[in-house]
């Protein structure tokens, strides 16, 4: 049986355990990834890849403010990513659209952007356009769209260049990905620190853990003594053929990736560990997309597809120590992308418990046992 | 099911029909497909890829896109799944497509 040891050990390769390392390895530790197998559920390979604000944490202000303060940190992100890899990971953050084709959701949406707005201050503005100036300001958007809302600091990335990115800057900065390697068990250690057990027999020896694999994490957190309850959304998305022509906008449902073709997206379902793709979800996405864009009619979809959100039972993030093993952490959350430069960064400080360290109370999991 | 029978035997008497490839006039057996009757014609290049590189049909079965051409104004279409027509028109692509509309209608 092989023995190893190392400082902290991040069970989870995808955008969310790779970006924690990141932060981790910039604080001076030695970090291990752990990546499950290619037959787990990876958000990380079937998301959409939005920096997205808009609406996030309307009812929830820590929630709100922790977003804006990741898309502040994008655009620098971002580069240091790209020097760390090498890869252009096509970060675009102009702003976004969400556009409506109902006048009740619209007006719901605006007042769910009226209170966000009341937790930002300032800081951060939006605007609600009606149909016809969203179609005075863009070529080409349908009749039956009644209006939109817009926020210059949305935008968007390659999700799967950004996910190579991560593993090359990890590695860049001296840290260790071991790909295939399911953790089965982890086990509190005499004389503290953890071991844990791979579905191959290895052992590998830690002195703390942070578990960040999504929905794959949920029988370990429930080990370590973790009350949160993750549970899958899934997400239907189609893709088009690529396109020589760039789209006039960015939307939260239609966004093009740079190699050109365009992704639609943003349905919502609870389908158990289902992520298989329905005829008629796929329809209504098409049906959306041509409403917004009808140009977008005779462009052909050549994939769909499902994937799983990992959503916390109120659908905000979970920062937690565990309470019976101090050196235990669950890190999981749905916008592992737009979270990414503050999961790299200030994310460390937190887990080393630094005089710098942000006031992460609000995201604890003690708000799932009230 | 054979293995033979999965397979449609090239019609030997079949009548012939006249497609317009790049202006050029183009004779070729009814019951054949696009991308046969491009090869049969040259094997040249019939569309250049984003990156200028070339590229003809290879996989004869709908699943390369490498035999992309424009047909009739229909851009991107799959000349192995598509049979030839008498009339046809059809013109090789260079780069990807664009979009179409463009216009609310």
């Amino acid at each position: 049986m092989q023995h190893k040891s190392t400082e902290i050990t991040i069970v989870g390769g995808g955008v969310v355990g790779l970006s924690v390392a990141m932060g981790l390895l910039d604080a001076g530790h030695r970090v291990q990834v752990l990546d499950g197998v290619d037959s787990d559920m990876r958000a990380s390979q079937g998301n959409f890849g939005l920096i997205w604000g808009q609406g996030k944490g309307w009812n929830f202000a820590p929630y709100a403010k922790w977003t804006y303060a990741a898309l502040a940190k994008w655009p620098a992100f971002g580069r240091r990513l790209t020097d760390l890899s090498g890869m252009d990971i096509a970060v675009e953050q102009n702003g976004g659209f969400e556009f409506f084709t109902n006048a009740d959701e619209m007006d719901e949406f605006a007042g769910m952007l009226a209170n966000q707005q009341a937790h930002l201050g300032n800081r951060v503005n939006h605007e609600i356009l009606t149909g016809d100036e969203v179609r005075g300001q863009i070529r080409g958007i349908g009749r039956d769209v009644v209006g939109a809302s817009f926020s210059q600091t949305d935008g968007h990335v390659n999700p799967l260049r950004l996910l190579r990115a991560l593993r090359l800057a990890v590695k860049a900065l001296g840290g260790r990905i071991t790909m295939d390697a399911h953790v089965t068990k982890i086990t509190p250690a005499t004389g503290g620190g953890f071991d844990l057990t791979l579905a191959d027999g290895q052992q590998i020896g830690t002195g703390k853990v942070i578990l960040s694999a999504g929905l794959g994490a949920m029988k370990l957190a429930g080990d370590l003594g973790f009350k949160t309850r993750i549970r899958p959304q899934r997400g239907e998305l189609l893709i088009t053929e690529k396109l020589g022509e760039r789209l006039p906008f960015l939307s939260s449902t239609i966004r093009q990736v740079d190699e050109g073709g365009i992704q639609i997206g943003g349905t919502k379902a609870d389908a158990g560990m289902d992520d298989s793709e329905t005829l008629n979800v796929m329809a209504g996405l098409a049906k959306h997309a041509v409403a917004v864009f009808p140009a977008l009619a005779d462009v052909r979809v050549v994939r769909a597809w499902g994937a799983l959100r990992v959503m916390s039972p109120d659908g905000f993030p979970v920062y937690a120590q565990s309470q019976r093993h101090s050196d235990a952490y669950l890190v999981t959350c749905h916008s592992g992308v737009t979270l990414a430069p503050l999961h790299a960064s200030t994310l460390a400080d937190w887990i080393e418990n630094t005089t710098n360290a942000p006031d992460l109370e609000a995201f604890d999991e003690h708000r799932f046992s009230l | 099911m054979n293995i033979a029978s999965r397979f449609e035997r090239a019609p030997e008497n079949a009548p012939t029909v006249r497609i317009e490839v790049n202006g050029e006039t183009l004779v070729a057996k009814q019951g054949i497909s696009l991308a046969a009757a491009l090869l049969a014609q040259s094997g040249n290049p019939s569309r250049k890829t984003a990156k200028g590189n070339d590229r003809t049909a290879y996989c004869m079965m709908g699943v390369c896109f490498d035999c992309l051409v424009e047909v009739d104004g229909v851009a991107n279409t799959q000349a192995c799944m598509t049979l030839v027509r008498d009339g046809m028109i059809v013109s090789s692509q260079a780069g990807l497509r664009g979009l179409g509309g463009g216009q609310d209608v």
